[in-house]
């Protein structure tokens, strides 16, 4: 039995997270995230669930409780936003390199300095190579959404590797919506009993997890996390064929709008994809061939199929709420034209770094950063290739 | 020293850097790290086994409750163990490393 309810996206956070009921919690609370583990505490404490929910000082501490609760045995959970996951870093990578299942929720907030506490992706981005798995939503319902499967991609045993759930702060994390809800029992059945093959409360089979692998070693079990992220992509498909026939609602690597036919198109991930559907749906009206290209899964990055997906456009915008600061444009574009490179198809590409620190990006905007897509198209000349949309000049 | 055996490639190896085999640290001799090796002066040694207890290799070597000499595969050479000798006249020497043998002998 699936209900729909309104919930923030904190809520539907919190209540997923009551659902996979995982043995361990171990957060600390920093904005936009705070509800989430404010909320996910209340229910423990009232008894709802028997997740061991460990208040930390820190989220340093909070990761690393985490990874001592998963080299355990435990299916372990956290939460976190910008700075907290900065203060996470060097347990994120050990997180990853360890093999261990976590999967967090991050409520994308920007980094300071100077301080904000509004969306964009920079924290995101700072883990990116960090060997995690990163699925992006473009709402509460898919933040929902894919911290099920999270859970599911992270312990099957190709992949053993964490997951974060990104979703964006304020615009997603304190939005209200409706939102469908999958029945307790369904969940249960769905996540399953979490069986690692090997771990450290295991006692007749002792091991030892994190030991000093130097260049003797360490190198090899780098190579052996690419692997496991090629194979990610399989069981990440795998995973939300099996979710459709759950709840209907079908997941890939990305969500394909109006691209069969585009001329131009648009690369976004997060909220701001939601509001480049509705522009997309006007200027469609006005006979306007334009489409999307909402990427869910941006590590692995899926090359191959973006490549196919794109191959037929003549100009990509693509949409960085990131800056990388090597002056060529954010860490999607940077992704994107390395995929595009060795493509038969001649697409060529602008970057749109937009919505840093909370900026606001309307309809009206992404029709104004279609508008420039367009213009390299009709003129077949790339006057800025990367835009700076909505910063003051 | 040894030539080490081909170690296994990324394939064969547990994932995660995780070891999955208790006690194998023995199998890691760490001897060639030392610069200098404990040399044990017998006639001045009174059994106390301070060496052995203080030791954080394990690489004191005694047998029926006596000290025995140094498994200088796992000694990496801290000197530890000179340090704590209570002996009067010390029964350890910290000499220099013969770099030619530093394995057992
Ligand atoms: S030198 Fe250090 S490692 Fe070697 S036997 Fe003495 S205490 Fe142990
Ligand atoms: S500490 Fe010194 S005296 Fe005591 S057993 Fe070791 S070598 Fe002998």
């Amino acid at each position: 039995m699936t209900k729909r309810i309104a919930l923030t996206g904190n809520e539907a956070m919190a209540l997923v997270m009551k659902q996979i009921n995982p043995d361990v919690v171990a957060a600390y609370p920093i904005t936009p995230q705070t509800e989430i583990v404010q909320i996910f505490s209340q229910f423990v404490a009232d008894g709802e669930i028997d997740t061991e929910f460990v208040t930390v000082e820190s989220e340093h501490s909070a990761m690393s409780a985490v990874i001592g609760a998963s080299a355990a045995g435990a299916r372990a959970m956290t939460a976190t936003s910008a700075n907290g996951l900065a203060l996470m870093w060097e347990v994120v990578y050990i997180a990853a390199s360890c093999r261990l299942p976590i999967v967090m929720a991050v409520v994308n907030r920007a980094l300071s300095g100077p301080i904000n506490i509004h969306c964009d992706h920079s924290d995101a981005m700072g883990m990116r190579d960090s060997g995690w798995i990163q699925l992006f939503g473009e709402n509460a319902q898919e933040a929902y959404d894919n911290a099920l499967m999270a859970v599911r991609i992270a312990e099957h045993k190709d992949v053993m590797l964490p997951v974060a759930v990104n979703m964006d702060g304020f615009i997603i994390s304190h939005a209200v919506e409706n939102i469908e809800i999958v029945a307790n029992e369904d969940v249960r059945d769905f996540v399953g009993e979490y069986n690692p093959e090997r771990y450290l409360l295991d006692v007749q089979n002792p091991i030892t997890v994190g030991p000093v692998d130097l260049q003797d070693f360490y190198f090899e079990h780098k190579r052996q996390q690419v692997e496991a992220m090629k194979k990610a992509k399989n069981v990440i498909q795998k995973i939300a064929d099996e979710f459709v026939n759950l709840t209907g609602r079908k997941y890939s690597f990305f969500e394909e709008y109006y691209l069969d036919d585009a001329e131009i198109a648009l690369v976004a991930m997060g909220s701001a994809a939601g509001t480049a559907k509705a522009a997309i749906d006007e200027l469609r009206e006005q006979g306007i061939k334009v489409g999307l290209l909402k990427l869910r899964v941006f590590r692995p990055f899926p090359a191959e199929e973006i490549v196919r997906a794109l191959s037929h456009i003549k100009v990509v915008g693509v949409m960085d709420r990131a800056e990388s600061f090597n002056t060529m444009g954010g860490p999607l574009f940077s992704d994107m034209r390395s995929a595009m490179y060795d493509g038969e198809a001649n697409v060529r590409m602008i970057n749109i770094i937009y919505g840093l620190g909370g900026r606001d990006i309307t309809v009206t905007d992404i029709k104004n950063i279609i508008q420039k897509v367009k213009d390299v198209n009709n003129t077949g000349k790339i006057e800025n290739l990367v835009i700076h949309y909505g910063v003051r000049e | 020293m040894a030539t080490p055996a081909k170690k296994p490639g990324w394939r064969d190896i547990p994932i995660g850097g995780r070891i999955e085999e208790a006690g194998n640290a023995h199998k890691y001799h760490v001897g060639g790290w030392r610069i200098r090796r404990p040399v044990w002066v017998k006639e001045n040694c009174i059994h106390c086994l301070f060496c052995w207890v203080f030791c954080p290799d394990s690489a004191v070597e005694v047998h029926d409750g006596k000290m025995h000499g140094f498994d200088y595969n796992h000694c990496k050479g801290c000197g530890i163990c000179a340090q704590e000798c209570p002996a009067k006249d010390k029964a350890i020497e910290m000499r220099p490393e013969d770099v030619e043998n530093k394995f057992d002998n």
